[in-house]
């Protein structure tokens, strides 16, 4: 063999086909993570065009109007509202239910059940889950359309999510740690609390991020369950919970940003009705945007706090 | 079986005509701190180690030797019932602490865990200040009085020799922040501000350079003045070099554990009662 003789910058036939292939996998890999950033860097910059002229602060903040192109305050502030009320009623649950799957349950048929269910209802089709809202937190509590209703429907949708990811969190934390706290002595309750919560504060803030967005970005679960009325102005200084005129009250129709613009765009009544969607639209990703990073600064700081001080 | 040595208790004396382990000679107390008698742990089928008649007197330092898969580790996790943690695990015979069976499914093994501390083959100090790792036990024991914690940290580093190279830091500085060997002896401390009797430290310096390693050992024959301690090795060296007592495992036909010889570590390093024993030691096998 002449193997023993070739220098290094004699390649042979074998290996310049792998490299050719390590070359072409590359650049497959490369092409599509472009593409994927491409489409959504497309949609970005669409809407950030289109919405130029439209957003600013009289549209994000004023009224709605039907003879000029008017604001989105209402829908803005119910989208607000039912994403804190939903956020309010799955967040604790849903983390109490992770910890329990990774923390206490044993293995066996019913946590698998459990399992297998969580993510079967993740997938159920919005629609279905909305038309689920309508019966049981519209018809049978006798509510009627309210953000309340919308808030418990979109907790249904949201809380295995929720609970998946807050268990898969808490797994990812080391058992090092975990025997490491409960060989000093310390009971499972304060080795959840102490060693392995702080460690998992990352990952829950993720779960959390990624339902929030779900739950902001919803229309079709609140279609029938917090309504499609057209409020006209908000009295912010009206706190009177029991009144459904208040938009504090969780209890009055609450139509949302999502659903605002998909009314919008199917029905198209108002002359603005194109400037109304681009507008719109451009708020809803921004505040998903600032959502997002704001959470993730905020888990930071907790993570950091609960830590190392 | 070929267990050489009798069961519980065992007086044991160091003969004073052979060079003692270390500096320490003289004889080893007669009372067991702990003792385990026929323990047999299976995980699920599989037996791990059986009929394992082990104990250690107090202030002294047993060392558990052997091949992997022997089951030194499972025997020693059996001494704070960190085999409960694993599921399926099932464990017979007896095992005490202080003549106290602590085998029973309803005693306290939070209680347990704390009068019999741990130290893991890897430093695991939480991500928390080192201030905060020393007074995890304490905390969660309940202790709130700032003055009592900081003297009982600042106590347990001293005596886990830490002290000196973070005293500067230790409010503020991670755990994570320190070098291996650092983590070690932080984790150390961290067993002893708990105030543990006795403490089971399982190949604690098998993670580290030679010199942490040293200082391990040194921190080892310190801490026997008031403890007793259980360390598992891979490290024939060290266990010549730190301990009192020596057991030596291997494994049976069925690949289950067994204890084949236990006596005083300069007996059981330079005349063996077993042939078994006396291959291992030379290098013959495992």
């Amino acid at each position: 063999m002449t193997e023993a003789t070739r220098t290094l910058r004699q390649i042979s036939g074998s290996s310049r086909r792998s490299r050719r292939n390590d070359r072409l996998a590359t650049m497959v890999l490369w092409a599509t993570a472009i593409l994927a950033l491409a489409l959504l860097g497309g949609i970005i910059v669409y809407l950030l065009v289109a919405s130029i002229g439209v957003v600013s602060p009289a549209f994000l903040f004023g009224d709605p109007s039907d003879t000029e192109l008017g604001g989105i305050f209402p829908f803005f502030w119910n989208s607000l509202y039912i994403l804190g009320l939903t956020m309010l009623i799955s967040t604790p649950i849903g983390i109490l239910a992770g910890i329990y799957m990774a923390e206490y349950a044993s293995e066996n048929r019913l946590t698998n059940a459990i399992r297998f269910a969580e993510e079967a209802i993740s997938s159920v089709p919005s629609i279905v889950v909305g038309l689920f809202g309508l019966i049981a937190f519209v018809n049978l509590t006798g509510w009627g359309y309210t953000a309340m209703s919308g808030a418990l429907a979109l907790t249904l949708f949201n809380l295995p999510l929720l609970a998946r990811l807050t268990e898969q969190a808490l797994r990812a934390v080391p058992d090092e740690e975990r025997a490491g706290s409960l060989a000093l002595g310390a009971t499972k309750w304060q080795t959840v609390r102490h060693v392995i919560l702080p460690l998992a504060i990352p990952g829950i803030i993720t779960g959390i991020i990624l339902t929030a967005g779900r739950v902001f970005g919803e229309a079709a679960v609140l279609l029938f369950t917090a309504g499609q009325s057209s409020p006209t102005h908000y009295d912010m200084t009206n706190f009177d919970l029991s009144d459904p005129n208040s938009p504090w009250s969780p209890f009055r129709p609450a139509t949302t940003l999502a659903v605002f613009v998909w009314r919008n765009n199917a029905e198209g009544l108002s002359p603005f009705a194109t400037e109304l969607a681009d507008g719109s639209s451009a708020i809803l990703l921004g505040t998903v945007l600032v959502f997002n990073v704001s959470s993730r600064i905020f888990g930071r700081f907790l993570s950091r706090r609960l830590t190392a001080k | 079986m070929t267990v050489a040595s009798p069961a519980t208790p065992i007086a044991v004396h160091i003969d004073a005509g052979v060079a003692a382990p270390a500096a320490e000679t003289g004889e080893l107390s007669t009372v067991m701190k702990m003792a385990a008698d026929k323990l047999t742990v299976a995980y699920g089928t599989k037996i791990a180690v059986r009929e394992v008649t082990v104990a250690v007197p107090e202030r002294s330092i047993l060392a558990l030797i052997g091949p992997s898969g022997s089951g030194k580790s499972t025997v020693l996790r059996c001494f704070n019932r960190m085999n409960d943690l694993i599921p399926g695990a099932a464990v017979s015979g007896s095992l005490t602490l202080d003549g106290e069976d602590i085998t029973p499914d309803d005693i306290d093994v939070v209680e347990l865990r704390r009068r019999v501390g741990m130290v893991f083959q890897r430093p695991n100090p939480f991500p928390m200040t080192i201030f905060e790792n020393v007074a995890y036990g304490p905390r969660r024991r309940g202790l709130k009085d700032k003055k009592k914690l900081e003297e009982i940290v600042t106590t347990s580093l001293t005596r886990a020799a830490l002290w000196d190279e973070v005293k500067d830091d230790y409010r503020k500085k991670s755990g994570l922040a320190l070098s291996g060997g650092q983590q070690q002896r932080l984790c150390i401390a961290r067993v002893l501000a708990t105030e543990p009797e006795v403490i089971l430290m399982d190949e604690p310096a098998s993670a580290l350079d030679p010199i942490s390693t040293l200082r391990i050992e040194e921190l080892m024959r310190e801490l026997r003045k008031s403890y007793a301690i259980v360390i598992v090795t891979h490290n024939m060296q060290q266990a010549a070099r730190v301990s009192d007592l020596t057991a030596f495992f291997t494994m049976a036909e069925d690949r289950a554990g067994y204890l084949v010889e236990l006596g005083p570590t300069n007996q059981v390093f330079t005349n063996p009662t077993q042939q078994l024993t006396e291959d291992y030691i030379s290098g013959r096998f495992g």
